[in-house]
């Protein structure tokens, strides 16, 4: 049978946060937000962390129109979706969404908990798409962090050279925040994946 | 064995970098992608069904109502969430969002001397049932200029966000509509492949055309599909 086509993708533009985003974005009145930074309402179990970082164009500059999502595991590593045979019995749903419009220095956030380990050898880690006006199609990434000794045996940063892994890694800034700022060109160009 | 979602068509995808669309070239990524193996982390996604929608979200002729009905042209679009082997992808979530028929949109960054209309928002949603059909009312959304370059404007589009089955089905795409003189001239379009372009825009259907009160437009849209290969640890 002769296969359809994969419908392409075009860019999110400048205006999706309205529609993506409202709550985040003011527009609370008309849409509510099927997601937003706050990820982890509760009596959600886990370490509460939060991830904040900035998205920087090829000359350097912050960008205010990036669209940034992650989808993560709970504190026992198992994904809120029927694919995952474990099934998790808490009401994280485990994905958040932040616009980089609304804080003055362009940064998202995320409220979470720590993801577990999903399998053994795995490190525990946050599934990214980014997106924004002048991208016609979103990359995917990860966010490990700094202190996962976890990050040595695992498959995925291993396959990553050496001197590119540290983009994936977030850093501890103490307190329960980490940091993990997106290049989308330069020497330290963040490592996208084709998944 | 495990049913493993297949590649994104890079050939009839648009790229990265599109020099003609010029946000492109500085935001693109320009190293090679890393191939990543389809773990669980991949072959599970976002989850919001029937319940993440509520009343009029589907109904933007609606769900911005204050004193009044928006104006312009009512739309009827609506298709079907398909697979590349043609199954229906049920229970997936549609974001949709557009400019008003003036070509004006809500956000507040949008600068275009276009009139805001009162009455119209522009953002909703709807999920799909058991055949991926899926059903907006709207507007059609007008025209609008960007300052890509000289006398540059935006075809009349609507935007589109869809989550599939899984996080690597994630699709972000724009909706066109068919004899819009502006396609051939809209360097986001041209971005496309060739072959791949027609895919992006509705068609006029009289069937979903509602007699003395609304024009129809049929969009199906197209996620990746999934081939049994064994999964890699
Ligand atoms: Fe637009």
């Amino acid at each position: 049978m002769t296969k359809l086509r994969q419908t392409p993708s075009q860019t999110v533009g400048p205006y999706f946060a309205y529609g993506l985003s409202p709550e985040q974005y003011g527009y609370q009145q008309n849409l509510t937000s099927i997601a937003g930074s706050q990820m982890a309402e509760g009596d959600v179990e886990g370490e509460r962390i939060r991830v904040e970082g900035r998205v920087f164009d090829g000359a350097g500059n912050p960008i205010s129109d990036a669209l940034i999502e992650v989808w993560q595991a709970d504190s026992l590593g198992r994904y809120a979706h029927p694919a995952d045979p474990r099934g998790s019995n808490n009401t994280f749903k485990g994905f958040g969404r932040c616009g980089t419009g609304t804080d003055p220095r362009n940064r998202f956030w995320f409220d979470t908990i720590k993801p577990g380990q999903v399998a053994p050898g795995q490190a525990p880690h946050l599934n990214v798409i980014v997106t924004m006006r002048g991208m016609l199609l979103h990359a995917f990434t990860r966010i490990y962090f700094s202190d996962e000794t976890a990050n040595a045996t695992d498959k995925v940063l291993a396959a990553v050279p050496a001197e590119r892994r540290g983009t994936l890694i977030a850093t501890h800034q103490g307190g329960n925040v980490y940091r993990f700022d997106i290049h989308m060109q330069g020497d330290d160009e963040t490592v996208f994946f084709d998944a | 064995m495990t049913e493993l979602f297949n590649p994104r068509d890079w050939s009839g995808q648009p790229g990265y970098i599109a020099p003609d669309y010029k946000s492109t070239p500085l935001r693109g990524p320009t190293k090679p992608l890393i191939p990543l193996p389809q773990t669980l982390s991949e072959l599970t996604g976002p989850v919001y069904g029937q319940e993440s929608v509520t009343g009029q979200d589907a109904d933007l002729t609606r769900n911005g109502r204050r004193n009044g009905e928006p104006l312009g042209e009512r739309i009827i679009v609506a298709g079907r969430v398909l697979d590349e082997d043609g199954r229906p992808v049920p229970n997936t979530l549609l974001e949709i969002w557009q400019a008003n028929a003036a070509g004006r949109y809500i956000h507040q960054t949008d600068q275009h001397d276009a009139p805001i209309d009162p009455n119209f928002f522009g953002g909703g949603r709807c999920v799909t049932n058991a055949d991926g059909a899926y059903r907006f009312m709207s507007v059609k959304p007008g025209a609008y200029p960007w300052p890509n370059h000289h006398n540059a404007w935006r075809p009349n589009h609507i935007h589109f966000s869809l989550f599939g089955p899984s996080f690597v089905t994630r699709l972000v795409t724009q909706m066109y509509f068919p004899g819009d003189p502006l396609l051939a001239l809209d360097p986001i379009f041209l971005a496309t492949p060739a072959e791949t372009r027609d895919l992006l825009i509705a068609q006029f259907s009289l069937d979903l055309t509602e007699p003395n009160y609304a024009l129809g437009y049929a969009f199906d849209i197209v996620l990746r599909g999934r081939t049994a290969t064994p999964m890699e640890a």
